[in-house]
């Protein structure tokens, strides 16, 4: 068994020395993989920082409560009258004598985007102070919060960042008034930084809708109420309102179209993975071919048929490990911290960033690992079963 | 023995490799032709939209309401034939994931502004005059089995009804196909009439009017009209064709023609490299055999001729295949791929520019070989081991 293994290691790295003198082939092969890998980390790495984006916007102890039926922020109406209720259920934390509770509108308004000059829908939230301090991983970058009572709007960073006119001191029309860009924002680059923000009754009244809300926000004191405070809303008839805690909230609209784009990536992968499957295995064949007199030499002088397709398969695995981890790093090095924007659920853009995890590249590598493998196994099983007298007597 | 068939010859004698290298291209061409044909549906709303055709909505954003006087204000606009309010009704059916794309529409303005809808005449004139009628696109029509007279519940998850429920009765009274825009067939329209009468809010609003103008060179000056007509109203307007429109809300998803393009592109590198390197590798071996040929009186360029010939049949083969290979798994799978996307289809362009792709592939990958056979010399040739 030892000298089995010895004979092994012996013939793959004389084949993966000698990959030099057919290097035009074994680089072609290398490059389809790599291309195959990069082609698969960049959807993955754009599925995976969507989902990032929306999943880890959601806190386990706030809920959102929105009209039953409605799906989405976009679609809900709720009244002040059941804000009232909402903050009597059980387990509401409170402020002073305020229960916690945030009325929020979700408007949307129309911005340019940087890149193709084309309108887009951008998200305005209606937020009070209790809004806001829900939110406690919010960070003003740039100017300062919008004053209650004005015509002022901070804008998310993704928003400054894809879409033009919302720099700090810029005013914007919607409708009948005019809006100054006050600060931007940060959430550790999460679905909110797709958001524009500015006081909830002002908002109100400039878009007619006085008394009303989209949804209500509210903070638990603890994850375990939730079960208490669902069960309160749904035994009140006057509270016709779906209640989810903000991360089951976000984790379903992540992966909806997170999950949209993975269904994407891996069919077009695989079919790309078979092309270069392909060009594996003729480079793996022709490479047998061109050892011919070697291999038959080698079995000659006592070398096993075993040896000799571990040998060979060792090389193929080695062209998929190069190719593997050089799409990988091409991959991570052009679209780690890409940025891009897609359409929510809410009809309105959102600005997320690629996220190249070692997860994924291990993903990646293993696609390239399962070419080589297949590229390799069955020109291994000829150079095991070349017959030594014909090889060493062709030439 | 003619040039054919020593190309063919050539090709064959190592079957598994000229297998392998059809596969590959094969590959490419079919990722080709099924991504091009995929982006022709997201596009088909911008292509298939007839010039004629503009769409005024809220300054704001589509999503805010325009009174739907507006329509008939639009209307007397000189050089604005017929417009059709298009309310945005957030319909699903049984559950809220089975979307409906349904609009609240005026039946008699919709069909003179669509005038290329195909619906039975008697089945056009049930909608326009049942207050509850439905006129369903032929592919929502298949996809839950509807068929006209079918009485169906629809749900709206953005209205509700005066006694607080949020379904909607109707009764399908024409099914349409729409042969110029594929898209139109995955939507459903209600009447305004009945939609007014129900809902508790928005009523007498619209989210969108799209009108037909008398000739599209008027485009331009009629959307400044109508934009300077509410401007300074509560109800500003912007104005734009509707393939504008639809190219901006495509747009948003994503930029999928850059992804498309890297991803094809990528293919196509790939099979550059494989084939290039494989046909390359293959005229190498033979180089005894040219050397043969070239001392039989054969000359340079008839074996370079051939050497190309020999890359740019099996170009066009592995090409041609995954063309085809495309069009038949769309034209399979198109009651599936519709639902999601429709318009889906290889087009003749995708498939002229597919086949010219090949003859490029062809040429490249045969050229460096072919060049190396046209200088090689005899005497190199058969001293050659």
């Amino acid at each position: 068994m030892g000298s089995l293994v010895r004979q092994a290691v012996a013939i793959a790295g004389m084949n993966i020395r000698s990959i030099p003198q057919r290097f035009w082939m074994s680089l072609s092969t290398v490059v389809a993989i790599a291309l195959v890998v990069a082609v698969l980390l960049a959807f993955l790495a754009m599925a995976n920082g969507f989902k990032k984006a929306q999943s880890s916007a959601g806190s386990a102890d706030i809920v959102i409560l929105t009209r039953d039926g409605a799906g989405a922020e976009i679609n809900s109406v709720v009244s002040r009258d059941q804000g009232i209720l909402v903050g009597e259920g059980p387990g509401i934390v409170r402020d002073g004598d305020q229960p916690l509770v945030s009325g929020e509108l979700y408007i949307v308004v129309d911005g340019t985007s940087r890149s193709n000059g084309l309108r887009a829908n951008l998200p305005l939230r209606g937020i009070s102070a209790q809004g806001v301090t829900l939110r406690h991983n919010i960070r003003i970058a740039e100017g300062r919060m919008f004053r209650t009572g004005t015509n002022e709007i901070i804008a998310g960073r993704g928003i400054v960042r894809e879409f033009s006119g919302f720099d700090v001191g810029k005013t914007l029309r919607l409708g009948q008034s005019t809006w100054t860009v006050v600060g931007v924002f940060e959430d550790g680059g999460t679905v909110r930084e797709s958001e524009l923000w500015a006081d909830v009754g002002v908002v109100q009244s400039a878009f007619n809708r006085l008394n009303f809300f989209q949804t209500f926000r509210a903070r638990l004191s603890s994850p375990s109420q939730f079960a208490a405070f669902k069960a309160y809303v749904d035994a009140d008839p006057r509270l016709k309102l779906s209640v989810q805690t903000e991360a089951d909230y976000f984790a379903e609209q992540g992966s909806r179209s997170g999950g949209l784009i993975s269904t994407l990536g891996w069919p077009l992968a695989i079919i790309m993975a078979i092309g270069a499957l392909a060009g594996a295995l003729n480079t793996m064949y022709s490479s047998v071919a061109a050892r011919g007199t070697e291999i038959a030499t080698l079995r000659a002088i006592g070398f096993g048929g075993i040896p000799t397709f571990a040998g060979t398969l060792a090389e193929a695995l080695a062209l998929a490990l190069i190719g593997g981890v050089v799409g990988t790093i091409v991959a991570a090095l052009i679209f780690q911290g890409f940025t891009a924007k897609t359409l929510s659920a809410n009809f309105t853009s959102v600005v997320f960033t690629f996220q190249v995890t070692p997860a994924l590249c291990v993903t990646a590598v293993t696609l390239a690992l399962i070419v080589g493998l297949l590229g390799g196994i069955f020109p291994a099983i000829r150079a095991a079963r070349l017959p030594i007298v014909g090889m060493l007597g062709e030439q | 023995m003619n040039y054919a068939l020593l190309v063919s010859k050539n090709l064959g004698r190592r079957k598994l490799r000229t297998f392998l290298m059809l596969v590959a291209i094969f590959i490419a061409f079919l990722l080709f032709a099924a991504l091009e044909a995929f982006l022709h549906g997201f596009n088909s709303g911008e292509n298939s939209s007839a010039a004629d055709r503009l769409v005024t909505v809220n300054k704001i954003n589509f999503t805010m309401p325009l009174p739907i006087s507006y329509v008939s204000r639009i209307e007397q606009v000189d050089g604005v034939v017929r417009a059709t309010p298009q309310s945005w009704f957030g319909g699903y059916y049984q559950d809220p994931r089975n979307v409906v794309i349904m609009f609240a529409t005026d039946p008699q303005a919709f069909v003179d502004v669509y005038p290329k809808m195909r619906m039975p005449d008697a089945e056009r004139d049930a909608w326009i005059h049942n207050r509850v009628g439905l006129a369903v696109g032929r592919t929502v029509a298949a996809k839950y089995g509807w068929k006209v007279g079918d009485h169906i519940p629809i749900s709206s998850n953005i209205f509700s009804r005066a006694d607080g429920s949020h379904n909607w009765e109707f009764d399908v009274a024409a099914i349409f196909s729409s042969p110029d825009d594929p898209a139109r067939e995955g939507i459903v329209l209600m009447s305004h009439k009945y939609f007014d009468e129900t809902v508790t809010f928005a009523r007498d609003t619209t989210s969108m009017i799209v009108f037909t103008t008398t000739s599209a060179s008027r485009n331009e000056a009629i959307e400044k009209t109508i934009d300077a007509m509410f401007a300074n109203s509560p109800y500003e307007t912007s104005t734009d064709t509707a393939a504008a429109f639809n190219k901006a809300f495509v747009a948003q998803l994503g930029n999928i023609a850059l992804i498309i393009t890297l991803v094809v592109s990528t293919a196509f590198a790939a099979i550059l490299l494989i084939v290039g390197n494989t046909m390359a590798m293959a005229v190498r071996e033979r180089t005894r055999e040219i050397g043969v040929l070239k001392a039989l009186g054969f000359t340079g360029p008839v074996i370079s001729l051939q050497v190309i010939a020999e890359s740019l049949l099996l170009a066009l083969t592995g090409a041609l295949l995954g063309l085809g290979g495309a069009a038949a798994i769309l034209t399979l799978a198109r009651g599936r791929i519709e639902a999601y996307v429709p318009g889906v289809k290889v087009t003749a362009p995708v498939f002229a520019a597919g086949i010219g792709f090949a003859l490029l592939l062809g040429l490249v990958t045969g050229a460096i070989p072919a060049w190396s056979a046209l200088r090689l010399r005899i005497v190199t040739a058969l001293g050659r081991n």
